[in-house]
């Protein structure tokens, strides 16, 4: 009998390949896919050429007022002329450089994180969460240093959205990892307290926390305590979403086999330190598109603080949209805000699947 | 035949402290399933126990109490002169002497197997990073993978995942090591790159318990082989006449099962 031989390896069978490829395998592989695609780029052809058309080709983006605007194409003038409101609301106008700086240093620190590369990122990154928002507060809000202090009443627009979904995630992440470690605990007072916390925070839609914040919580305040406005609505924000954060962390550490703690622990790690080193980097890291989801939900529940009078970005443009010069505009205003909203949490987006990427070591335990 | 027979007495100690391992009247109960019926154990320093027996006969329980990795209801352990309670300082002191290797290794996949092998002794044993490199290498190069310590465990196979769990034991610097059934979930032809290691480890005078269905490995490295048959000691002795000469018809039925092919 002749001895084995091992075959040797072969290269795979060649796809094909190029844009034609493409499009063959995907778009006309069937005579049926073949109509289908074809209908289907007729149908985008005549829907969408017009709205390119009224939003881009014959549009207006310079004048002084309505009346510069033409019937059928869409009157960018509004954004022009309304940026300054719609960025920082009744910020005054000669202290806009105070949010801009803030602004800057944000991008410093946010910019880097997209790139693994980048020298100083864990830095960056630790001054984002720290540093950051100190900074931004003293210069914002002012009274510190001889800067003329600006009422958080005055700020609006953009800025305040931001600041609103900057805060609230910052915050929400780390109080919302305390309480899933918590639910999990094994001493029942601490499990209580976490459960109970959680379940009424995520049964109670959050207009109804911003009313209760901004209606009821006076009510139980001695005299004369006055609780600032924003820091009320920020509070709100961040223990709602901090109960839904809560559940995704808990998820992820319910995915966590037992092997893994039983061998931090044989180590003779103990609780702390084995949730920060072992358990946790591989919690977070399964949940990160659940973390995604909330931060975005986060950033968009921002629109929300309108009702108890914060003019955020949406409400500056609503604003807007109530006085008879701009009524005619409401769709530009719209789109704008829309746009706004969509680069930041198609950013965050992003952001969200790079780290998955870059975190992901191949296998599951 | 009743049960009385089946109790052995315990290993006449020698003088106290030379036993690294004291166990006396351990009883553990899950719920009502009472797992570990009054198990005693001395184990010299260096002395190497090869626990053996059928599923669920509470081997693997006992020593993972060992560790406390399960906590016992009755009965006391002291391992190298702590009494092993609830008090977290001392169960935290046995854990940096007691290294343990588990049948699904459980490496840590968000490291590097260098890092997997750094962790502990940096953060529990506060070795300098520097120091704790070339230990960790050091034990690489022994279970022979020095070249695989920049990947990730995912990227290993199960008997190299087993070698780096032992290395990442060692780094600790451990006076006492459990295994856990550490080739039971190996391909047949990994389990000889791991039992070659724990022989070599055997033969460096490290204390070892091993649980274990890898009778060959008993025959040749143990001191003593423990069967152990519902949550009970039902025989032990050195591997030379526990294998050739068993004495109770529990162990012979075992010994029939697993040795007839």
């Amino acid at each position: 009998m002749a001895v084995h031989q091992p075959l040797p390896d072969l290269p795979p069978p060649p796809s094909e390949r190029g844009l034609w490829g493409w499009f063959r395998q995907n778009l006309f592989s069937t005579w049926y896919n073949s109509i289908a695609s074809l209908v289907v780029g007729y149908l985008l052809i005549i829907w969408l050429g017009p709205v390119i058309n009224w939003a881009l080709i014959s549009a207006v983006w310079t004048g002084e007022g309505t009346d510069d605007c033409r019937p059928g194409a869409a009157c960018w003038i509004f954004i022009q002329q309304r940026l300054g409101f719609f960025l920082y609301g009744f910020y005054p106008a000669e202290l806009r450089w105070r949010p801009n700086i803030v602004f800057v240093l944000f991008l410093i620190t946010v910019v880097p994180q997209f790139f693994p590369r980048a020298p100083g990122r864990k830095w960056l990154a630790l001054f984002g969460i720290t540093g950051l928002p100190v900074l931004g507060f003293v210069l914002i809000n002012g009274g510190f240093f001889g800067l003329d202090p600006v009422a958080t009443s005055r700020w609006g627009g953009l800025m305040l959205t931001l600041i609103l979904a900057y805060v609230g995630i910052i915050a929400a992440l780390p109080i919302g990892v305390v309480l899933a470690l918590g639910r999990r605990s094994e001493m029942p007072v601490i499990r209580g307290i976490c459960v109970t916390f959680i379940e009424f925070w995520r049964a109670v839609p959050l207009i109804t926390i911003l009313f209760m914040a901004s209606v009821m919580l006076p009510l139980f305040l001695p005299q004369g305590v006055s609780f600032d406005k924003l820091l009320r609505a920020l509070i709100g924000i961040t223990l709602f979403q901090s109960a839904y954060m809560a559940e995704v962390v808990r998820g992820g550490l319910q995915a966590i086999p037992k092997g893994q703690y039983e061998a931090a622990q044989a180590l003779g790690f103990g609780y702390w330190r084995s949730m920060r080193l072992i358990i946790l980097p591989q919690a977070l890291k399964i949940v990160i598109p659940g973390i995604a989801n909330t931060v975005i939900s986060l950033f968009k529940d921002t629109t929300l603080v309108l009702i108890i009078g914060l003019f955020d970005l949406l409400g500056a443009v609503r604003s807007t949209l109530s006085d008879p010069a701009w009524r005619s505009v409401a769709a530009e205003g719209y789109l704008f805000v829309a746009l706004c909203f969509w680069i930041f949490c198609f950013g965050m987006s992003r952001y969200s699947h790079n780290l998955e990427k870059k975190l992901d070591t191949g296998h599951k335990t | 035949m009743n049960s009385e027979e089946h109790i052995i007495a315990p290993v006449e100690s020698a003088a106290a402290d030379e036993d690294i391992i004291i166990v006396r009247d351990l009883n553990k109960w899950f719920g009502q399933f009472h797992v570990l019926k009054s198990l005693n154990l001395n184990v010299k320093k260096g002395e190497r126990i090869v626990i053996c027996g059928p599923s669920g006969s509470g081997k693997s329980t006992f020593i993972r109490c060992i560790n406390h990795l399960e906590a016992h209801q009755r009965g006391e352990i002291i391992v190298d002169g702590v009494v092993l309670n609830e008090d977290l300082k001392n169960i935290e002191a046995i854990r940096r002497e007691v290294g343990m290797v588990f049948q699904h290794f459980n490496l840590f996949p968000h490291l590097s197997v260098l890092e997997n092998c750094l962790l502990a002794p940096i953060w529990v044993r506060k070795t300098p990073r520097k120091e704790a490199i070339e230990i960790a290498m050091e034990y690489l190069e022994r279970v022979k993978i020095p070249e695989q310590a920049h990947k990730y465990p995912g990227q290993l196979s199960g008997g190299q995942q087993q070698r780096v769990a032992i290395a990442r034991s060692l780094c600790m610097k451990p006076k006492i090591m459990l295994f856990d059934e550490p080739t039971s979930a190996l391909d047949p032809e990994m389990i000889k790159e791991v039992l070659d290691v724990m022989i070599e480890l055997a033969g460096s005078g490290m204390t070892m318990l091993c649980v274990t269905h890898e009778m060959g490995f008993a025959k040749t490295v143990a001191d003593r082989v423990i069967f152990m048959d519902g949550g009970e000691c039902v025989e032990e002795g050195p591997p030379q006449s526990f294998f050739n000469n068993p004495q109770q018809p529990r162990t012979r039925e075992f010994l029939d099962q697993i040795l007839q092919h």
